[in-house]
């Protein structure tokens, strides 16, 4: 099944909303650049979740598309490196750029396989 | 403001346009590659596309939040067009999902690439907007 593209729209729009929202919540909660670490392993973890599940396209644009692509950020995450290394040096911002990377990695693929492996 | 629900509702709005613009950016750019490589034929249409799009908001969108916390004044403005809509235009979940989807060794070039244009990006929004200011 796809959807019509103004169903995908709206699917990803709602679903980006609440991503934002939600990782807005984070930022309250945590403080820093460890914020956008925490939203990025978590949701590189429901992403790999989400893609391994048997769900239809209409769950995959609300869900992936829009909540995850959303809850995660780059943007936050490339300007948050370039300030750590002006602030504290580029061994510091090196530290945060591969943290993230490992960090996300790890959650996708042990998100995906949990879910292949419930699903078998 | 920040914790305000006038600021949920802003950061709210801004996700769903943040998202709309991301998923619309992905479907042009997967477009314009398929219909340029449209002469290799549809086996091989689908590995080289993977992630262009994804690189092209992350890309873009780093730019542009350096640029607005250098000069936007008012917490609503980075409550909405910051947090909102351009945190949720560029994605990282998707650019980690794309790297293992293309696999190795291209993957981590793909990586490279992204995290060294994405710096490179931010850094110039941030100088652009720093430029005349404190």
């Amino acid at each position: 099944m796809t959807a019509s593209p103004l169903l995908a729209t709206a699917l990803v729009g709602v679903g980006g909303a609440l991503g934002a929202v939600s990782r807005h919540a984070v930022g309250i909660r945590v403080e820093g650049r460890r914020s956008v670490l925490v939203v990025n392993a978590l949701g590189s973890f429901a992403l790999g979740a989400v893609s391994a599940a048997p769900i239809g396209s209409t769950a995959a644009l609300l869900l992936g598309v829009g909540f995850c692509g959303a809850f995660t950020t780059f943007s936050s995450f490339a300007v948050g490196t370039v300030r750590a290394a002006s602030e504290t040096g580029v061994r510091a911002a090196a530290t945060v750029a591969a943290s993230n990377l490992a960090a996300a990695l790890a959650a996708f693929l042990l998100g995906s396989l949990l879910v292949a492996e419930s699903v078998g | 403001m920040e914790r305000t629900p006038y600021g949920f509702l802003l950061v709210a709005l801004g996700g769903f346009l943040g998202a709309v613009a991301r998923h619309a950016v992905d479907v042009g750019v997967g477009r314009a590659l398929a219909a340029s490589a449209a002469g290799a034929g549809p086996a091989v249409l689908g590995d080289p596309l993977t992630g262009a799009g994804t690189l092209v908001t992350n890309v873009a969108g780093s730019f542009a939040l350096g640029l607005l916390l250098t000069r936007a004044s008012s917490d609503r403005l980075r409550l909405f067009v910051g947090t909102g809509a351009l945190s949720s235009f560029t994605t990282y979940s998707t650019f980690v999902a794309d790297a293992v989807a293309i696999g190795t060794p291209a993957g981590a070039w793909y990586v490279a690439v992204s995290y060294a244009t994405g710096f490179a990006a931010a850094a110039l929004g941030l100088a652009i907007g720093g430029r005349d200011r404190r």
